[in-house]
């Protein structure tokens, strides 16, 4: 009865009406930015962790409203790729192979509605496993020294590297990048400077935030300036809501196995959300019989399928994020910049150091579910009207939201310069198919990964052999190792379809 | 979201007018809100209050930075014959200042009233560690010194290092850059890895290891104190175990240098009436401070002798030189 002990803590946290207000505020918001090309929950949530800090709110707060944003923009992805035919962000693309076909026949509304109730089961169970298994995790942390952490640390950069990527030599080279920024500052061992180059701004070192905020926003503003605003413009007609309950009823087995298999993929570190909807995809349409499934031609099943995927790895992505402080996804990584600015370490130790927090978080998502399943089928006529914001309003907004933000937060002009740089090595890394998210993985995890192996070699006496001594750092590093280099043998089987051109 | 904003800054607004417009005696905590400073601070002035010490509510402003280096040379370059101000002090004054962590200022550019509580000392092994007594781990130290790791929360040369070091010293080890040391995130991170057995000794202060004791993960092999620790009668301190060391994070104030040494009395008789008081007493036993009442001319040499021995043990392991 731990458990609901537990959860009605959180609920007591989470229930006040202020952050029952934020999470309200932080769906709608999220829904929005998930919804709007390009704004992928990165990003939203990337945007808006500067401001939360400005508004001065407290922990759990903070973590509520962010939250919120993540689910509700995961919510929000599917609205542009049913509309628009452009996935709000990348885990959406799959929506879009049976969600414009559907909107194309006349079904935007039907494509709507049923992808929101698939969104809500998928995020639902997701949260609920998160409620089971987060605890049974967190356990183990008694197993892991100095030389588990530093390979659980490399298995997040090879597994983001491996899977989630394309192309691992592209990967590799971030995530070197990323952990040369963090090495930059003082040194936490002998309290020397390194990589200051005399530099007083750089003596604490490279905020994250400034990093993430340019890599992420201000590019994508770039982005927008060089291709001009092309396709912004709404391809698809809304005419009616109405709710199609046979279908739905028919894709409640889909939803369960779809959410299962996200579930999962979210849970291993590094996979996310993405794969999530990808393998959900793919399994659900071998299991209604292939090809002659009509999966990809506007069949319902398609858009369930996906949405449970991707919502239920956005929520299996949380376990290893708040219970080992590795993030699964790139959102999870911008999550774990927040947690970290707010002087809560995600790891073994979260959900009995602080577990108003953890459960505090866990039963606002749970609310932030029902809100969302709430504003996401009546009302999504509203943001069906919000793409409808030319970019030339949006994008500026970003900007400027980015400056202040980044400034309120600092107080530093010479972050806003350094803002600038990396959103300019940003463009140029989207230009060269270089991904961004191992450099904040990086910069994020790079501090915490050089004083694991420093740990290590101090117990050790620098004797390299105690980094393989335990049978869970053995079990690591193969599936580091396994995680990088499986995908290369594995690419040409299972290759990644492309959005449908019309 | 807007409207939220311009109301938190009309709101700082109005408390930066009011801030300016006391004239009631102030306190520096030398960090943000809810840490040990702003906590002695916030106990401390609201007590003077409450009993009568002073006849206004003392205001309490928090000045981060540094790690408390900002607030002391605020105090010894602008605010030096204040005789309305007192600020937040901690062990880890003291250690920083031995360090020359402070941009060169030293220990005495300032005044130290007094210290009313401290988080004693403690050096904890896992449940089914073979040590049973302090003893027995300095034996097996000195007989081989790689075979004990401490895991503490502050940084290599940082207190909860100097605190094995210091018994170390005691019991005639001379060669301590042997003895292993790791500096975690925290001291429950550093107990997790001794329960582990990652490492064989957490060191840290009593407040960190409390939840841990209780549920029976852990036992503590001393506490470093001159007497046991009310609430925890059953943990001997070094003292009785043959070790001469105390080391407790104490929690106390400072004052600015030039202020004339009636004032410097005055504030001293003032703490002194806190520390008697039962608003005190109860707000220890909430935080899990233990009774340390040190203050005046005492206290002033007492800071002398530990930040000298601090000086003494940080050169010896090559954190200064």
């Amino acid at each position: 009865m731990d458990l609901l002990a537990n959860l009605a803590l959180g609920f007591s946290v989470a229930l006040s009406p202020f952050t029952l207000f934020l999470a309200v505020v932080g769906c709608f918001l999220g829904t929005i930015i998930g919804a709007l090309p390009g704004l992928g929950p990165s990003n939203g949530v990337a945007i808006l962790i500067p401001l939360a800090f400005s508004l001065g709110l407290d922990a759990t707060s903070s973590l509520v409203l962010m939250t919120s944003v993540y689910y509700g923009a995961m919510y929000g992805g599917r609205i542009s790729s049913i509309l628009l035919n452009i996935p709000g962000d990348e885990p959406a693309l799959m929506t879009t192979l049976d969600g414009y076909p559907m909107a194309k026949a006349g079904r935007a509304g039907d494509a709507l509605v049923l992808s929101g109730f698939a969104s809500f089961f998928g995020a639902l169970f997701a949260t609920i496993g998160l409620m089971l298994l987060a605890p049974i995790l967190s356990r183990i942390a008694y197993q892991f020294g100095p030389a588990e952490y530093f390979a659980l640390y490399l298995l997040a950069f090879s597994t983001l590297g491996g899977i989630a990527s394309s192309n691992q030599a592209k990967a590799a080279l971030a995530s070197c990048i990323g952990l040369g920024i963090a090495m930059i500052g003082l040194d936490n061992q002998t309290g020397m400077p390194r990589l200051t180059g005399g530099n007083l701004h750089l003596l604490d070192g490279i905020d994250f935030l400034v990093a993430i905020v340019g890599l992420f926003a201000v590019a994508e503003v770039f982005i927008f300036i060089e291709s001009h605003g092309r396709g912004s413009s709404i391809g698809v007609k809304l005419d009616k809501v109405t709710l199609p309950v046979r279908e739905l009823v028919r894709g409640i087995g889909t939803m369960i196995r779809c959410s299962v298999i996200g579930f999962i993929a979210g849970v291993l570190p590094g996979a996310g959300a993405s794969l999530g909807s990808f393998l959900a995809y793919v399994a659900e349409k071998k299991w209604r019989g292939g090809e002659s499934s009509g999966f990809g031609k506007g069949n319902p099943q398609g858009v369930i399928a996906p949405e449970a995927g991707n919502n239920s790895a956005a929520g299996g992505a949380l376990v290893p994020m708040l219970t080992l402080g590795v993030p699964g996804s790139g959102t999870t990584a911008v999550l774990l910049a927040l947690l970290m600015t707010l002087n809560i370490t995600p790891g073994p130790t979260l959900f009995t150091d602080r577990p108003e927090v953890v459960w505090g978080l866990i039963a606002s998502l749970l609310i932030a579910n029902f809100v969302l399943l709430a504003m996401n089928v009546p009302l999504v006529k509203i943001f069906v009207k919000i793409l409808t914001v030319p970019a030339w309003v949006l994008l500026p907004g970003v900007m400027m939201i980015s400056f202040v933000g980044i400034f309120s937060l600092t107080g530093s002009y010479f972050d806003l310069l350094l803002m600038i740089v990396f959103g300019i090595i940003g463009w140029l890394f989207r230009k060269l198919n270089i991904p961004t998210v191992p450099i904040i993985l990086g910069i994020l995890l790079g501090k915490h990964m050089e004083d694991a192996l420093r740990r290590a070699m101090i117990l050790s006496d620098g004797d390299w052999t105690y980094l393989f001594s335990s049978g869970i750092a053995i079990g690591l590093w193969a599936f580091a190792v396994l995680g990088f280099v499986a995908p290369l043998f594995l690419r040409h089987l299972i290759k990644k379809p492309q959005a449908v051109s019309d | 979201m807007t409207k939220r904003l311009l109301r938190a800054l009309a709101t700082s607004a109005v408390l930066g007018l009011g801030a300016t417009a006391t004239y009631a005696a102030e306190c520096i905590a030398p960090a943000n809100p809810g840490g040990g400073w702003d906590f002695t601070c916030r106990q401390i002035g609201k007590i003077l209050f409450d009993i009568g010490q002073v006849d206004k509510p003392v205001q309490v402003s928090n000045m981060a930075g540094g790690g408390g280096g900002l607030a002391f040379s605020h105090v010894v370059n602008e605010r030096a014959d204040d005789n309305e101000l007192i600020v937040a002090a901690s062990q880890a004054t003291a250690t920083r200042l031995a360090q020359n962590a402070y941009a060169g200022m030293t220990a005495d550019q300032v005044r130290f009233v007094g210290a009313i509580g401290a988080d004693p000392g403690v050096i904890v092994v896992a449940a089914d560690s073979p040590y049973q007594s302090l003893g027995d781990m300095v034996d097996a130290i000195k007989a081989d010194p790689g075979s004990v790791a401490f895991a503490g929360g502050s940084a290599a040369g940082g207190f909860d290092h100097l605190k094995v070091l210091m018994v170390l010293k005691d019991a005639d080890f001379t060669d301590i850059t042997s003895v292993k040391y790791i500096g975690v995130d925290g001291g429950a991170d550093a107990i997790t890895q001794t329960i582990g057995g990652f490492t064989q000794g957490m060191t840290g202060d009593m407040s960190e290891v409390v939840g841990f004791l209780q549920s029976g993960e852990v036992r503590a092999l001393a506490v470093l104190t001159e007497e046991r620790v009310p609430g925890f009668e059953d943990v001997p301190t070094a003292k009785e175990q043959g070790f001469d060391v105390v080391a407790v994070n104490w929690r106390g104030l400072y004052v600015p240098k030039d202020i004339s040494d009636a004032d410097f009395e005055a504030w001293g008789a003032k703490l002194q009436a806190v520390a008697d008081s039962d608003e005190w007493k109860e707000a220890m036993a909430a935080n899990g401070l233990a009774p340390f009442t040190k203050v005046g001319g005492d206290f002033q040499s007492w800071v002398d002798g530990v930040i000298a021995d601090t000086v003494d043990l940080s050169k010896e392991i090559g954190v200064i030189q």
